[in-house]
């Protein structure tokens, strides 16, 4: 059988970057096929090369056997290629049914379009599980739903093969577990799905075959069923991987931090937090787990200062700094904060690294007598920190945002913890870093912890949870569900985060 | 999705692509000297020999440039900040009330000290009349936009109310204050006169062209080696950033507004204590809005602030040249030439940007050092 996608010695350089060298793959009709690497291997941009928006230097595109040019998005659609982006497309006020039809009007007039629409969503809806209400606003939809829109969207468009980039990111476990069926019925079908991803779970659980790329390279393709965790994930990072941390038994000294029933209200007046509350000792880790949106965020926000809780009380070191409501305080008092997203708050992409360096910090006498800034000593101690902890390149005149994902997030680790804190809280310290990154801010956080200051983690990734924490609390909608040891099970921790409550909190 | 290209390098960023979007502009303008039936390079060297041909037109093209260099920096440090200072032109203009307050009403004072109150007065009316669009933005959340454009106006209206009825000598017809004879800058040909003996020619030029120089080292000084300047840049940059960072928004919004319209101010003191030496209707002319187009062209940058407002004193100055030795390009063809220049400037800033990035990029990638 002819396959439905062949890439043969595929090429792209960005500059000085070999993004793609030499890729060559098939994908075999009515299949899925995981294509899995850590960021920055170059999934993204082989699978933006058969969608259109890059033209790779050399090689051949082949759809159903026949050698086609794709040099726009408009080529691959008509060519039967559909893209469902991490991040969606989508426009939010519209509805579903215009949404879908959006781009593909054909005509003036938008009537006609949205009936013929109408009644094309009903028969996909019906051949492929893709139930949604076309005339719901997008903006109101859950984030499942949503994307259930943008695999409409494709197969309106006709799509033959689907394209899905990291689709489960954003998920529940549920809706995940949703999507995969959703994925399974088109393949049986006759559709074709490439599924990219960096979560191998996912890739065993769901794909037939799968490639597996590093640096710009596929290293491998593999049958699914022939292969396992391990070995993608040494093939992934090209050696083996600590799956487990390493780490001695804590040693708990003294409350740091006290949450008393803690609540936090969003505009709306929902309680994002509802009533929480627990301590976090000296010496020892604090791992919150739980989907995301389940009021860690928040949680993290009101404790490091940044929005005040409407009651309840955060006691740190004997001091109610929940009144605050104050960042630049909340530090003073010892507290360091790694936020969730360290994009959009951790630094500031325009900045030179020094400058990102000292976000937050900045007003350190260490960096200038009152009221100035003194550049050599930000260098200086910016350099010093890019050295210790291995940011790369230890460059601290190149701008932040030039930097990978891994290393900008030891950029901002490094500050954190050389700020030497009481209590550091981290929110997703690894999302979105590469495995060898992974390991060695672990390490650190550990570090920090042995030398006896506490730590509160915020992660939904439960594996990171359960290696790093030594006591676990998870949250669901806005509650703590519960406490766990370490030792806990998956199981245990996965039903506490879908709600079921074992025990009262 | 965008295709996404390499950064420019900073030459080009700071240095080819005004230089090309000037020539871009330079050849429109040539454009309607010739359909006006004039040939576009006469008119050019007019331009050029009429401000940098003769001592007279640098004079001139210097106090010019003075002007831009406060509204220019005064809408760069605000657009640090992520503000977007429109009312520069009301702001200079509130200022002059405030330098003629002090300069008239305080003139038992010898000249040393009534000058730098003066001055002081100036930035402070300036400042006031930023601090209130600022206040209402970061308190209200009025949009400084249309604040500062509705500050422009009322101040219109406001100074002429209050040089009408509380600064026009009874009996006076022309609309003006009497003449401020303590608080005075010496003007070049002045200091030249009395200080070296030498004559030369008569230009508005004067001791606040090193004020403005003065205030472009302090403002460099304030964004990008100092504490609060590092607070103004990471709020513009990134405000979610700043938040986490505990960097009051409100506060720095305020202050930024402040220090801006203060800058504004300054405009005055080139004019009213410099040059026109008593508080008169619309001595702004329009420098307030030039000054969006010089911070624009010199990336918000005090050095390329600098040369840019150079640039524009060369086009006033040539402009007016111009219109006198070509009665066929009259006084309105010449504004049509420095808006020409503007839009190419400011509004058409990235409109050579992918064509060069193309050039630079040939893969059309990204360069990752």
């Amino acid at each position: 059988m002819t396959p439905a996608i062949e890439l043969i010695g595929i090429d792209k350089r960005f500059g000085s970057v070999h993004a793609n060298k030499d890729v060559s793959l098939a994908i075999a009709t009515g299949s899925i096929h995981g294509i899995i690497g850590e960021n920055g291997a170059g999934k993204s941009t082989l699978m933006s090369i058969l969608f259109g928006f890059y033209q790779a230097d050399a090689g051949e595109i082949r759809v159903k056997g026949k050698p086609v040019k794709i040099r726009s998005s408009s080529d691959a659609i008509a060519l039967g290629i559909g893209m469902v982006h991490q991040h969606f497309m989508l426009v939010e006020p519209f509805t579903v049914l215009e949404n879908v039809v959006l781009g593909a009007e054909g005509g003036r007039l938008i009537g006609p379009a949205l009936v013929k629409a109408r009644a094309e969503l009903v028969r996909l809806a019906k051949d492929y599980e893709l139930e949604v209400d076309p005339d719901a606003i997008v903006g109101e939809l859950p984030v499942g739903l949503q994307q259930r829109v943008e695999i409409l969207k494709a197969l309106f468009r006709g799509a033959e093969t689907l394209i899905l980039d990291e689709p489960t990111g954003v998920l529940t476990p549920d809706e995940a577990d949703h999507l995969f069926r959703i994925l399974r019925t088109l393949t049986d079908q006759g559709k074709t799905v490439i599924l990219i991803t960096h979560k191998l779970r996912e890739i065993i659980a769901i794909t037939d075959h799968v490639s597996v790329m590093r640096r710009g390279e596929v290293v491998a393709t593999r049958k699914t069923m022939e292969t396992d965790v391990m070995e993608l994930a040494e093939l992934m990072v090209g050696r083996r991987v600590l799956m487990h941390v390493e780490k001695g038994p804590a040693t708990p000294g003294e409350t740091v931090l006290e949450v008393k029933n803690l609540t936090w209200k969003d505009r709306k007046g929902i309680a994002r937090v509802d009533n929480v509350s627990f301590s976090v000792r000296k010496g020892e880790i604090v791992g919150i787990a739980g989907v995301s949106g389940n009021g860690q965020s928040e949680l993290l926000d009101v404790i490091a200062g940044i929005t005040r809780p409407a009651s309840g009380q955060v006691i740190f070191e004997g001091k109610d700094i929940g009144i605050l409501g104050d960042p630049r305080h909340v530090r003073a008092e010892g507290l360091a904060h790694v936020p969730e997203d360290r994009q959009h708050r951790g630094l500031i992409g325009s900045f030179d690294a020094a400058e990102s360096a000292i976000l937050g910090w900045h007003h350190l006498d260490s960096l200038g007598k009152g009221y100035r800034l003194d550049r050599d000593k930000v260098i200086a101690r910016a350099k010093s920190e890019m050295e210790e902890f291995d940011v790369r390149p230890p460059d601290p005149l190149l701008k932040s945002s030039k930097f990978s994902g891994g290393n900008q997030q030891k950029l901002i680790i490094a500050r954190e913890i050389k700020s030497d804190p009481d209590l550091l809280i981290v929110g997703q310290p690894t999302r979105g870093v590469d495995i060898g990154a992974i390991e060695y801010i672990h390490k650190r956080i550990i570090q920090l912890r042995d030398e006896g200051k506490a730590v509160l983690l915020v992660s939904v990734e439960l594996d990171e949870i359960r290696s790093m924490s030594d006591r676990i609390l998870v949250m669901f909608a806005g509650r703590v569900m519960g406490e766990r040891g370490p030792d806990a099970t998956e199981r245990e921790l996965g039903l506490l985060m879908a709600g079921v409550a074992q025990d009262a909190a | 999705m965008m295709q996404t290209r390499g950064e420019l390098p900073n030459w080009v960023d700071v240095g080819l692509i005004p230089l090309i979007n000037l020539c871009v502009a330079l050849i429109a303008s040539g454009l309607v000297v010739l359909i006006i039936g004039e040939n576009p390079f006469e008119a050019m060297w007019i331009m050029v020999q009429g401000s940098l041909g003769s001592l007279k037109g640098w004079g001139y093209m210097l106090y010019y440039a003075t002007n831009f260099v406060f509204t220019g920096l005064a809408v760069a440090v605000a657009f640090h900040a992520g503000l977007f200072n429109i009312g520069g032109e009301g702001q200079a203009y509130m200022a002059g009330v405030g330098a003629a307050t002090v300069g008239l009403g305080l003139d038992w004072l010898p000249w040393p000290i009534l000058l730098p109150l003066a001055i002081l007065a100036s930035m402070a009316m300036g400042a006031f009349w930023a601090w209130i669009p600022g206040v209402l933005q970061a308190k209200r959340g009025s949009h400084i936009v249309i604040t500062t454009i509705m500050f422009n106006f009322i101040a219109a209206s406001l100074v002429g109310y209050i040089i009408n009825y509380g600064f026009r000598p009874v009996g006076k017809m022309a609309v003006e204050s009497r003449e401020i004879t303590g608080a005075y800058i010496l003007s070049a040909r002045e200091v030249a006169r009395e200080y070296f003996g030498v004559k030369i020619a008569s230009s508005p030029l004067n001791f606040s062209v090193f004020l403005a120089l003065i205030a472009a080292w302090a403002v460099w000084y304030l964004l990008w080696r100092t504490k609060l300047g590092y607070e103004i840049r990471a709020l513009g940059a990134n405000p979610a950033a700043a938040v986490y960072a505990g960097i009051r928004a409100d506060r720095i919004i305020i202050i930024a507004m402040t220090i801006s319209g203060a800058l504004a101010g300054l405009m005055a003191v080139n004019e009213i204590l410099g040059v026109q030496h008593r508080l008169l209707l619309g001595y702004v002319g329009g420098a307030g809005f030039v000054g969006i187009a010089v911070a624009l062209m010199g990336r918000s940058h005090p050095i390329g602030i600098l040369l840019a407002a150079m640039l524009f004193g060369l086009l006033y100055q040539g402009g007016s040249e111009l219109s006198f030795a070509k009665p066929e390009i009259n006084r309105d063809m010449v504004v049509v030439i420095q808006g020409l220049v503007i839009l190419f400037m400011g509004a058409f800033e990235y409109a050579f940007r992918p064509a060069l990035s193309a050039l630079f990029f040939p893969l059309g990638g990204e360069d990752n050092q």
